[in-house]
């Protein structure tokens, strides 16, 4: 599950929390950018990239010796031992015009001592402007090398994207160094890696051209807590001899960028992530799944029988209010392909509905979660109307069958003792869907838009919270607003930031 | 919920003064050694509502003492709202013998909601944890529409209320009260509401949710991120496999509840264009941690726009609404009401930091009593600007030092008042009883305000005096110094045409200077400062002359005579509104020739007294006697009656104190109709500890002795100071 962080400097960030006055600081930054010496925006068109070729272009199947990239440690990793010891791949020297990122972190190290922020500052004012000189002034950049990764890192999923090419010649295959043949050849013919990372075979996109090049787009993911285990797989695997810079965006980009660095020695170069989400929505929308569409939304989603998802043509995407549900949610309006704003956000998301499902049923995965709520039956926890009013409430237009309060029921000691763990899981995602749902009318009342795209890996197998917030929002709004869901729902942070490593528009 | 509102209307006996007239058939009577009128105590009828909130499980002992209470009633039905309506139907109905009417909750929560807001001064605030002190009370407002409702009951109720009878429920959530008490018994093993708060205030959220930090790790500080926001409620429940503290679990919840809450509020808020929400319910019902959680919320998804306001009569909203409802025949709402501080409990800061014994206190039965006051208060319609105006020159809860000093300035004071309210009874046998009991509850009232200085809304020396007359009130002894109004009043009658022969003696400029001094010195006479009424006390014949003699010599404190000079020489005032201070030589030797002098200018005056008691303050009907007796000796005043150039008014108040936006209707209307361009305001509680920075759209004189060394000091004088402020409002 991914969320979206408040990066994005013109935002406000979701829920105010503790009452700390830092808080303050933040709400003064809106609509200004934050000078940052790890600055969060790579430059928009001419991103860090790895291509580092415009530097001396033929650099990249410069072969190098095995014996430069560190021996490889047995690995217990979920990437197996062969992914190593790739040949090729230059030494990032040439990125850096001189100097190592290792060279310059450990001068930096020399300078502060005591670490910490001079660190940051060291390694970036060190080296990273010279190279965005150095890249003004050369010609365009060569094409792009492989592999192609797009990473969105957030606070309880990691999502990859993967882009393999279909198309290698057989002088590529050929040139093609080991490391990056037993990446793909790895990552392609399994569909799960160690115990925790899963690649959804469903959600490949297949015979897609991007940058000229032909290939499948693989989607995978696994916990943001394996990331520390992911680096060293790196570390061990020589990832640095690639070549490649991850693009990265989530709030994970900045919390892991030292250790990719210091452990495995990887340059992540950090997008910023609303960016990387509305790319990667607009693109993963036009090029569709698969000769079907991307987008779809649900007839009678309250009538289990006559129920159907149907196919929605976002021909006229704009505006668009975007709603985001990771592990918190994000709300953006959409006015066009860079014209949109963070209207708010809720730290009442998809970590949220895990976080108490684990603590009320003792359950461990999120797939378990939802099992559980499938079987239960939320009335026994939660206060209908009807509990209250024993029927409709018509002073208020408040129909019988709505939620007067969440939990309301378990105020009461005998009610607490008759409920199921299922009957739990199921409320526990009936409150945070409808609250979501209840925000986001909000939302697109205020700004005005009437189509609501919801997407976020909290809606991963997650029929009953789809069906339920296309119902909710449909019939609070008495028919005004349509909401729409997307397939490829918590990967577009990833395809964006991809899109950013190809610099698609 | 737990707790059991009633309401109920009851009329209550009261002993009350009056004044009346002798007969004066035989002309030719000597009437030096006679007092100018006569003062009876009689027994009078007013009404009054009473909001009893207690725990249900005191239901039966609550019931016995509304049948204790309820005498004389004609009432057969009496108004429920909420669930308990169903509850506790049959044991009302059999206990009471009065049939139970069920009304709808919502309206009745706004009903009650508009009452309050028009009726309670102070009944709004905003909470600031931090701040000292942590209630921020609102002025009323004169528009109180509209506005938006947040009721957290077990669920949250969005309203939006646009008149009296339009409301509209614009949205809710079902993630309220109801869900941090249910879950929060799932989570924590913790049945108890108060409990989970107490366990939410000592946890610590962020080992729960997934801050901003957790995510981003220390790269937060250099994007200019606050670490702190919660990115993800219960987020680290999900990923980390460990043991989670009750108290940091309850404490995330009730983040992640007002929050929730706040967020709606202000989604709503903006899409009303509404810029008050006042937040209700169990919920909310004066928690501190319960309104700081929430008031952060707001400020943080408005960033500042709307304000969070709470009550401090939430609890009764629904009980006082119910009891509007089933009153409406009797339409409650063409009288103004004013809250008795005697008899209401006052806010108790629920604070879980506070024992449960302290705690039971406020829970379990709390009180809440309003008069009904004889006729309607409106605003002055010659106030500047009416939102604005707040007539307190000093906040006590504000302001620590002042309080300690009043407070122990009317502690000291007290042995004096409750003499003098024996002394005021001397025919009644019980009239020792009934002042220590009095002793007992303004003593009691000013230790609660020690702790708890905004009990009673914003503290000021004026809701301390207000206090006071109350509880004189409540245990009958409606005017304790009756007695000493009427022979300073008899006194200064016979005075009155010396003063006026030597006044007309004087030059122009010499009279103009030495009627504003009249006024002064008749302003020493006040029973309300301890410097003075010591030294009438100890010496009754303290003259006219010799208070003169002891007022500060020009320049005054603050002075602005010389402009007041200059304006006299141009063109007469229309009509002059006077606002008079004490009874004997105040009134009759100090204001009477000045307002002679108007009326001889062609100035038509306005007199306005109080309608009811307050120390020697002069009041209505006394100012009538007076004014007559004037007459008989002055034909200026004497025509100026007759052909209503000088007109006789109460200002609808019984304090020593003025509160401009709460004066009499039949007050404003004449204001109006006669165009009154000056106002003058006499006398330290009028001119000082109100009103003193009071704007108004005409001429107004502030005139005022300060007779208390501590406040002249304050204010950089000495005892006896003159304060002389004449203003002309801005073009």
């Amino acid at each position: 599950m991914r969320r979206l962080g408040p990066f994005h400097p013109r935002v406000h960030w979701a829920a105010p929390p503790s009452l700390s006055s830092g808080l303050h600081r933040l709400l003064f930054l809106r609509g200004t950018r934050i000078p940052s010496s790890t600055t969060l925006s790579p430059p928009r068109h001419d991103s860090l990239s790895l291509d580092g070729g415009t530097v001396n272009p033929p650099r990249v199947r410069e072969p190098t010796g095995r014996e430069a990239f560190g021996p490889s440690p047995a690995s217990s990793d979920w990437l197996p031992a062969r992914w190593r010891n790739g040949r090729g791949g230059r030494p990032r020297a040439r990125l850096c015009s001189g100097w190592t990122a290792a060279e310059e972190f450990s001068r930096a190290r020399t300078l502060s001592p005591h670490g910490g922020p001079s660190l940051v500052r060291g390694l970036t004012s060190g080296w990273r402007p010279r190279v965005l000189r150095k890249r003004y002034l050369r010609g365009p950049p060569a094409p792009i090398v492989f592999p192609w990764f797009g990473l969105d890192i957030g606070g309880t999923l990691v999502k990859l994207v993967y882009f393999e090419p279909k198309d290698i010649t057989a002088e590529e295959e050929e040139e093609e160094v080991e490391s990056l043949k037993s990446i793909r050849k790895y990552l392609t013919s399994n569909v799960a890696y160690g115990s925790t990372g899963i690649r959804d075979v469903h959600l490949e996109l297949k015979d897609l051209t991007l940058c000229g090049r032909k290939g499948n787009l693989h989607f995978i993911r696994f916990p943001t807590h394996d990331m520390p285990a992911f680096i060293q797989m790196g570390r061990d695997k020589n990832f640095s001899s690639l070549h490649t810079v991850f693009c990265a965006t989530g709030g994970g980009a900045y919390k892991f960028e030292q250790d990719f660095l210091t452990i495995g020695d990887l340059q992540l170069c950090k997008l910023d992530e609303l960016d990387c989400l509305i790319k990667g929505i607009l693109y993963i929308d036009s090029v569709g799944f698969n000769g079907r569409s991307q987008c779809y939304y649900f007839e009678n989603p309250a009538d289990s029988e006559k129920c159907q998802k149907l196919p929605f043509d976002l021909k006229n995407p704009y505006p668009l209010l975007l709603v985001n549900i990771g592990s918190g949610v994000s709300i953006l309006a959409v006015y066009s392909k860079d014209n949109y704003k963070r209207v708010t956000g809720t730290s009442l998301g998809g970590g949220t509905f895990f976080g108490l499902c684990c603590l009320l049923t003792g359950c461990t995965t999120f797939e378990e979660a939802l099992e559980m709520a499938s079987r239960g039956d939320s009335t026994k926890v939660d206060k209908l109307v009807r509990d209250i009013y024993g029927g409709d409430y018509e002073r208020f237009g408040l129909p019988g069958w709505a939620v007067a309060s969440s939990f309301g029921n378990m105020m009461s000691k005998e009610k607490r003792e008759a409920v199921s763990k299922e009957d739990l899981a199921r409320a526990t995602l009936i409150t945070i869907t409808n609250n979501i749902g209840s925000i986001a009318r909000m939302c697109a009342l205020n700004e005005n838009i009437n189509q609501v795209v919801f997407v976020g890996n909290f809606l991963r197998i997650n029929t009953i919270a789809m069906r339920l917030l296309a119902y909710a929002l449909d019939y609070w709004s008495k028919g005004q607003l349509k909401a729409l869901f997307s397939e490829h729902e918590g990967y577009f942070g990833a395809v964006g930031a991809l899109l950013e490593l190809l610099k698609i528009p | 919920g737990s707790l059991t509102k009633l309401a109920y209307y009851s009329t209550v006996q009261h002993k009350v003064a009056k004044v009346r007239s002798f007969d004066h058939s035989g002309k030719d009577t000597e009437r030096d050694h006679e007092p100018p009128y006569e003062i009876s105590v009689q027994e009078e009828i007013t009404a009054r509502l009473h909001f009893i909130k207690f725990e249900n499980t005191y239901i039966e002992a609550c019931l016995d003492f509304i049948k204790d209470h309820l005498v004389n009633t004609e009432t057969k039905v009496i108004q429920a709202t909420g669930g308990g309506a169903y509850k506790f139907k049959d044991l009302i109905e059999e206990k009471l013998r009065l049939k139970v009417d069920k009304e709808d909750v919502m309206t009745c929560l706004i009903k009650g909601c508009n009452f309050v807001l028009k009726n309670i001064p102070h009944e709004a605030f905003v909470y600031q944890k931090d701040s000292d002190p942590e209630f921020r009370f609102q002025t009323n407002h004169p528009h109180i529409f509209p506005y938006l409702l947040v009721n957290i009951g077990s669920g949250v109720s969005i309203v939006k209320v646009e008149t009296e009878d339009r409301f509209e429920w614009v949205g809710g959530s079902s993630i309220g009260g109801g869900t941090f008490w249910g879950l929060g018994a799932l989570l924590t093993k913790t049945k108890k509401f108060d409990e989970l708060l107490h366990l939410a205030s000592r946890g610590q959220h962020s080992n729960v949710d997934m801050l901003v930090r957790d995510v981003y790790g220390g790269a937060h500080q250099t994007l200019g991120l606050s670490g702190n926001l919660i990115a993800s409620s219960f987020g680290k429940s999900a990923t980390a496999d460990q043991e989670f503290s009750k108290e940091d679990m309850a404490k995330s919840l009730l983040h992640m509840i007002s929050n929730d809450i706040g967020q709606l509020a202000c989604l709503h808020a903006r899409l009303h264009s509404l810029d008050r929400v006042y937040f209700g319910g169990f919920f909310i019902r004066g928690h501190p941690v319960t309104m700081r959680t929430i008031t952060y919320s707001i400020n943080f998804f408005s960033k500042g726009e709307v304000q969070a306001l709470f009550l401090r009569h939430e609890g009764y909203l629904g009980a006082i609404g119910a009891f509007l409802k089933g009153a409406e025949q009797d339409n409650p709402n063409q009288y103004s009401w004013g809250e008795n501080y005697a008899c209401s409990s006052g806010l108790m800061s629920a604070s879980p930091e506070l024992g449960p014994a302290q705690r039971a206190r406020s829970g379990t039965f709390d009180l809440l009593e309003m008069d009904r006051l004889e006729r309607p208060l409106v605003n002055l319609p010659l106030l500047l600007d009416p939102p604005s105006y707040v007539p307190d020159t000093v906040d006590l809860t504000d302001d620590a030092l002042a309080r300690k000093y009043w407070l122990t300035c009317f502690e000291e004071a007290l042995d004096g008042v409750v003499k003098r309210a024996v002394a005021s009874q001397p025919d009644s046998v019980d009239a020792a009883e009934r002042a220590e009991k009095f002793r007992q509850k303004y003593w009691n009232k000013l230790q609660t305000l020690r702790q708890q200085p905004f009990a009673y809304g914003t503290l000021t020396v004026r809701s301390l005096l207000d206090t006071r007359e109350h509880c004189l009130n409540e245990f009958n002894f409606p005017d304790p110094y009756s007695k000493v109004k009427q022979r300073e009043n008899g006194v200064a009658l016979r005075c009155f045409p010396g003063v006026v022969r030597s006044l007309d003696a004087l030059g122009w400029e010499d009279r103009q200077l030495a009627l504003v001094k009249g006024l002064l010195a008749g302003n020493v006479f006040d029973w309300g400062a301890k410097a003075v009424s010591d030294v009438l006390e100890s010496d009754p014949y303290f003259g006219f002359e010799e208070a003169k003699r002891k007022l500060q010599e020009r320049p005054w404190l603050v002075d602005s005579y010389s402009e007041w000079l200059r304006r006299l020489k141009g063109p007469p005032h229309k009509c002059a509104l006077i606002f008079a201070d004490n009874s004997g030589i105040d009134i009759i030797l100090g204001v009477f020739p000045f307002v002679r002098e108007l009326l001889l200018r062609g100035t038509e005056v306005i007199l306005a007294c109080n309608s009811g008691p307050a120390l020697n303050d002069v009041t209505h009907s006394e100012s009538l006697i007076v004014a007559e007796r004037i007459a008989g000796m002055d034909p200026v005043v004497h025509s100026a009656l007759r052909e209503e150039r000088l007109l006789l008014v109460q200002t609808g108040s019984s304090s020593p104190c003025l509160d401009l936006s709460r004066l009499d209707k039949g007050l404003a209307a004449l204001v109006r109709e006669r165009g009154a361009d000056l106002v003058v305001i006499e006398g330290m509680g009028r001119a000082v500890h109100t009103n003193y920075h009071a704007a108004l759209r005409c001429e107004s004189l502030k005139l005022a002795v300060i007779k208390n060394t501590w406040l002249a000091e304050r204010l950089g004088g000495r005892l006896f100071s003159v304060i002389f402020k004449y203003e002309v409002p801005a073009e």
